[in-house]
């Protein structure tokens, strides 16, 4: 190939239109960066699964704790309970974490302005993000219950999983609205950014009703409960694998999820947008400290 | 000038011959920041990072822009890659306004800056990969494409997949080059691209850079603090000095002007500093280089 051709490099130098199909190219380069960093990373990845698993295992233990000291409890149903909650507690806390490193992963490394000078949009962009934060989420919380449910025997004859799918994917848009605009913080604070993050989580973790009824929380704990997709969600997945509900008798909690997720996505969007021309304003793209 | 652009294209992004490849006029960027001597609640200093700029590179021309450290160029080269907003004036690539077409002008440009910015852990062929797709270029296109582009940097052949931090600055800066001409800009923002390179990795960079300049429509802004390398590269030389582009010219039109032998004098002669005074007295270097 001579250097004196005018097509230096692979893209020609017949610029098309970008369009969607570049864009979705775009959206692939997003999961594709995100696997080779899966491999790179990956014993990392197994030892986090493992913290995971004995985490879960020791909360649904709490179950035949209360029995054992006296209780009474019907254990499977609570186990089964708790390993639900503990699971998509799980799932949560990957795309958020996920969702979060979008800005700060890249800005560790340095290759933050590379991706944000390049032609991808920043919504594509972020819902590539959030494309591989539900396949990788997902495929760890089913091997998590997989492993969990084993460890217990759990008995759950009635569970009817596909619907308990169908009420988490309608849930998972909600969650990655809400990391997009987590994934804003870094971008405006690159000291103070991850750390709301995790303010947020937590907040999401206690008013959510993972691990107990919301019924027993405060009135204004209450309250937040009703505007967190994780409570609709939890609701819908235990009744759906506890109960046997199906998708159709679904409808108090897909409703919610369904209009939380139309606000939450074009919100989250818009916020980071903003976050964006915030750090481009004020130099904060790269700055670190 | 040739017309490199198949004019069958009905997609391309006008640039028409006569549009310059760089345009700005009297661009301000200022950037409000503590001194860190005096503690964290010292009052903000505003810092004239761009204070009025304003010159035009022709299509295919190679400009170098000669400053000391934290005159400028790399907020400049920022503002014209879109990652940094003007607080005013206006910079046009081939045209379209950084401001209010940004997509666009993301399509025409790519940079190597003076810290190859990669995943560390991912290899070159994969960091590669993934930035190629942010381009809209697909797995079909980069596959032949990528071994290629890596060769002509000079990369070698058996350690394309060896992760990146195993490689020298000097390799690493290759990569970086390959990374943005895999691309095919016909904006290319060089910021610092051998500072801190061995002797040997500077001069094979450099004899890229002129490889590079005698293709067909490639425009290159080349922005360093090496006299030699400016002179060496660029048809015209721009001295930017505490965020004021104070002359830009050929190497004879600048030693006509100040009645100087080499450029060294004539730079202090524009400046009234002497080459290698630092300018810029924050110890910030790592963070905005
Ligand atoms: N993101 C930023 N936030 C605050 N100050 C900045 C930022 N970027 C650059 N500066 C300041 O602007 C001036 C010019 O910096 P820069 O463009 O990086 O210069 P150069 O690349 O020539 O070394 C310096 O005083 C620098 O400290
Ligand atoms: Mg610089």
């Amino acid at each position: 190939m001579s250097l004196h051709q005018p097509a230096s490099g692979v893209a020609g130098d017949g610029r098309g239109r970008w369009s969607l199909r570049h864009e979705l190219i775009g959206l692939s380069g997003v999961v594709e960066r995100n696997l080779y960093l899966v491999k790179r990373y990956i014993w990392w990845d197994i030892a986090f699964f493992v913290w995971t698993v004995a985490n879960t295992l020791s909360i649904v233990f709490i179950a035949r704790g209360i029995e054992a000291s006296g209780g009474t409890i019907d254990v499977n149903r609570a186990a089964t309970s708790l390993l639900i909650g503990a699971v998509i507690w799980a799932y949560l806390g990957v795309i958020f974490e996920i969702m979060t490193e979008t800005v700060a992963w890249e800005r560790w490394e340095g290759t933050i302005e590379y991706t944000f000078m390049a032609p991808l949009s920043r919504s594509v962009h972020l819902f590539g993000m959030g494309a591989f934060a539900l396949l990788y989420g997902m495929a760890r919380a089913l091997l998590l219950f997989a492993v969990c449910a084993f460890f217990f025997d759990l008995s759950i004859p009635d569970a009817d999983f596909g619907a308990a799918l169908v009420v988490l994917a309608v849930a998972s848009v909600s969650f990655v609205g809400l990391g997009i605009v987590t994934a804003v913080l870094p971008l405006i604070s690159p000291e103070k950014g991850s750390q709301l993050g995790f303010v947020a989580q937590g907040l999401l973790l206690v008013v959510s009703g993972v691990y107990y009824p919301v019924e027993v929380l405060p009135r204004w704990m209450q309250w937040l409960a009703t505007v967190s997709p994780a409570t609709y969600a939890l609701d819908g997945i235990r009744d759906a694998i506890l109960v046997g509900d199906p998708l159709t008798a679904m409808g108090d909690e897909l409703w919610p999820l369904v209009v939380i997720g139309v606000v939450a996505v074009p919100v989250g969007l818009a916020v980071f947008r903003r976050g964006e021309r915030y750090a481009k304003q004020h130099g904060k793209l790269k700055r670190s400290g | 000038m040739p017309s490199p652009q198949p004019s069958s294209d009905p997609f391309e992004i006008p640039r028409p011959a006569q549009v310059p490849a760089i345009e700005l006029i009297g661009v301000r960027k200022v950037f409000r920041r503590r001194e860190r001597a005096h503690g964290r609640f010292s009052p903000r200093r505003r810092v004239a990072a761009l204070d009025g700029v304003s010159f035009r590179v022709e299509r295919g021309e190679t400009v170098a822009v000669l400053g000391q450290n934290g005159s400028g160029k790399s907020t400049l080269v920022r503002v014209l890659s879109t990652l940094l907003l003007p607080d005013g004036g206006t910079a046009r690539v081939f045209g379209h306004d950084v401001l209010t077409q940004p997509a666009v002008v993301r399509r025409l440009v790519n940079r190597v800056s003076v810290e190859a910015s990669f995943f560390k852990k991912m290899s070159a062929a994969e960091n590669l990969s993934y930035a190629a797709r942010f381009h809209g270029l697909t797995s079909g296109r980069t596959r032949a494409g990528i071994p290629e582009i890596l060769e002509r940097v000079g990369f070698p052949a058996d350690r394309r997949s060896e992760p990146m931090e195993n490689l020298s600055r000097g390799m690493q800066q290759k990569v970086a080059l390959a990374r943005a001409l895999l691309t095919a800009p016909v904006l290319l923002l060089l910021d610092e691209p051998t500072t801190g390179l061995d002797p040997r990795s500077k001069r094979e960079v450099q004899a890229f850079v002129k490889e590079m300049r005698a293709m067909h429509d490639a425009t290159i802004l080349l922005c360093t603090h090496d006299l030699d390398e400016a002179e060496a590269l660029a048809d015209r030389i721009g001295v930017l000095d505490r965020g004021r582009l104070l002359v830009l010219g050929t190497v004879d039109e600048l030693n006509r002007r100040y009645g100087a032998q080499t450029l060294e004098v004539a730079f202090f002669a524009a400046t009234g500093r002497e080459f290698g005074e630092e300018t810029d007295p924050d110890d910030d270097r790592e963070v905005f280089a």
